[in-house]
């Protein structure tokens, strides 16, 4: 794992562009080889507009991705599970996810795998923990009543089989989830401890998120930051790649 | 109009790099446009899964909607008072030429004249969309002839009218018919007028006060009337008295119909009226403002008047000019607004508010010389 510590929100959602944008470059993709990145669904199903209005508003309007490919799990499908099997199937075609990039919530779920799910879930229906309803809440005007009580979400092993994770974490109140997450053992009531065995995971986080770690382990990662910021800087770019090519390849750093 | 099968098969075009108005700021977004229209960007996403058929760089412009003037008399040699045969050719000469002004819609107006004038006149200056030919007409604003004797300013004495006792009557008679006008300006204070405003609001025409020497009371008994303009605040009516304040005081009245809006035209050239009196008027009710050309100033070049006498945002300035107009006329859902579904007439400017180009039904009707993307 590599724990990536910046000292606000805004530095630390920097570092992760900065990140995405060079692996990204570094893949090389190009119109026969996609660089396919994972997206936890934000929200529960029946507020479908609030979400396409959030993904678009958010990242596709900012893109020139073709909507061809963008896969979104669709929550008013006639049949949930075949919505979320084709979706498996999607994934597969697309030849594997590259690159999931996710947040965990204050009980330390990873998409909508709440606790007690299985570590080896895949895209399924699941129905929310009162903590997630209750976070959820704002979207639906503070009214619990009209929050859903049920999301599709991609699968603890769904997003293991990523070939890389990168997960999000800023804030104190996520402090404890961190916490149980990397020093903690593996287990299915902090499903983000899953990735403790996954070969390529990021952590990014801020000051706050970390106040639950030991100082040995702050201190440790802080350290390594000299050496992990060199992943985002020198920061890429597509047509300096060009140039790059002629020239000798540099190989990122990778532990 | 457009719209129907026809649309979801016209090209897509997605202008970038800009900051267009809307919702009454600047937002550093794109424009979407296809079949004339401007296009939620989100639906053809989503619903559509299609992308822009061809992008322009809009070189980091403004993008603002087109400029919309409700009182033009004429300009470049040609005055629309005047009785000629072949009016029309007038208002396209006009219309053409405003188009590098920004001004994508407009309403050609007429001074007070004799009847033969208005019958020849009026049916030759339809309504018409606008295009590459020029900016469209949104209707005939007739100023006069029912205004003050004191107040004519550069109306002709010979011909102003008051009404008489069958007095709407008397209006069809002067104008010889009601089609193609939009908008009337008359002095409240003549007999009968009243009922004058009443019905023309009634038939949907936009009633305006000016060239009057009408007190408040009686200014606000004709916005009750349904009156909803004031033709070139400060001009040609009396000034603001701290007693009676005149026309001027409706700015601020308090008894005006529950959610009726009053607007004011203002003609920001730097001389008709004095940048403190603007201000005074733009601060007093910022929502109320349509910045007019009105004289031979370009309606750009009142823009940046206006800007830089009020101190105002570029926002407001710009909606002075587009939104506000279109207000008054009751067409803010197609023009002077960019909000999805409206008709895609705009105006690129530069930082300083220039015009660099103008856009009508999404199609580039004008730009600047130098300016070749």
């Amino acid at each position: 794992m590599k724990l990536i510590i910046l000292d606000h929100y805004s530095q630390a959602s920097e570092w992760a562009a900065k990140y995405i944008r060079n692996r990204i470059i570094q893949f090389n993709p190009g119109p026969d080889k996609y660089f396919t990145l994972g997206l936890p669904t934000g929200l529960p199903r029946d507020h479908p507009e609030s979400y396409h209005s959030f993904m678009w508003n958010n990242f596709f309007k900012h893109i020139d991705i073709h909507p061809e490919n963008t896969h979104i799990l669709d929550g008013n499908a006639a049949d949930l599970q075949a919505e979320c099997d084709a979706f498996e199937e999607k994934i597969k075609a697309a030849g594997g996810i590259e690159l999931f990039v996710g947040g965990i919530g204050p009980d330390g779920h990873i998409a909508f795998n709440e606790p007690g799910s299985s570590l080896v879930s895949r895209t399924r229906v699941k129905t929310l923990a009162m903590d997630t309803i209750l976070a959820n809440a704002r979207f639906f005007d503070g009214d619990l009543a009209k929050v859903p009580t049920m999301a599709l979400t991609v699968g603890v092993g769904t997003v293991m089989d990523a070939r890389e994770v990168m997960i999000l974490i800023t804030g104190a109140h996520k402090a404890f989830a961190l916490y149980k997450a990397i020093e903690e053992g593996v287990n299915h009531m902090w499903t983000v401890s899953a990735f403790q065995q996954h070969p390529r995971t990021v952590f990014v986080c801020d000051e706050d998120a970390t106040l639950e770690l030991k100082v040995k382990t702050v201190k440790y990662f802080k350290g390594l930051m000299l050496v992990h910021n060199k992943l985002v800087d020198p920061l890429y770019s597509i047509k300096e790649k060009e140039i790059e090519k002629s020239q000798s390849s540099k190989k990122p750093y990778s532990d | 109009m457009r719209g129907g099968q026809g649309a979801a098969r016209a090209p897509v075009i997605q202008f970038t790099n800009c900051r267009i108005l809307r919702g009454g700021a600047l937002l550093r977004e794109d424009l979407w446009v296809r079949g004339g229209r401007i296009l939620d960007p989100e639906k053809l996403f989503f619903e559509e899964r299609r992308v822009a058929d061809e992008q322009r760089d809009c070189g980091g412009c403004i993008l603002a909607p087109g400029f919309i003037d409700v009182q033009i008399n004429g300009g470049f040699g040609v005055d629309f008072s005047q009785a000629s045969e072949d009016v029309g050719s007038g208002v396209a000469l006009v219309a053409r030429r405003i188009l590098s002004h920004g001004v994508t819609s407009f309403c050609p107006t007429l001074v007070t004249s004799p009847l033969e004038v208005y019958h020849k006149v009026l049916p030759q200056i339809p309504v018409k969309s606008g295009g590459p030919h020029g900016a469209g007409v949104l209707g005939v604003h007739l100023e006069g002839p029912f205004i003050s004797r004191e107040k004519r300013g550069a109306h002709p004495e010979a011909h102003l009218r008051s009404f008489e006792a069958d007095a709407f009557q008397d209006v069809l008679a002067t104008y010889g018919g009601l089609d193609n006008v939009r908008i009337v300006t008359l002095a409240p204070e003549l007999g009968h007028s009243q009922e004058v405003i009443r019905a023309l609001t009634a038939l949907g025409i936009c009633v305006s006060l000016g060239h009057s020497v009408a007190d408040l009371g009686t200014a606000e008994e004709a916005v009750q009337s349904g009156a909803t303009f004031i033709t070139h605040l400060f001009n040609a009516m009396l000034p603001f008295h701290h007693r009676d304040p005149g026309i001027v005081g409706l700015l601020t009245s308090d008894r005006l119909p529950a959610g009726r809006h009053i607007f004011y035209g203002m003609i920001a050239d730097g001389i008709h009226t004095n940048p403190a009196a603007l201000r005074i008027a733009h601060r007093a009710h910022p929502k109320g403002t349509n910045t007019l050309s009105g004289s031979i100033a370009p309606m750009d070049t009142c823009v940046r008047h206006f800007l830089q006498a009020t101190g105002c945002s570029v926002e407001s300035a710009l909606e002075a000019a587009s939104l506000h107009p279109a207000q008054l006329l009751g067409l803010e859902k197609r023009k002077g607004t960019l909000d999805f579904g409206a008709d895609a007439d705009f105006v690129v400017l530069d930082d300083s508010l220039h015009v660099r180009a103008t856009y009508i039904s999404g199609e580039l009707v004008w730009q600047v010389e130098e300016a070749r993307p």
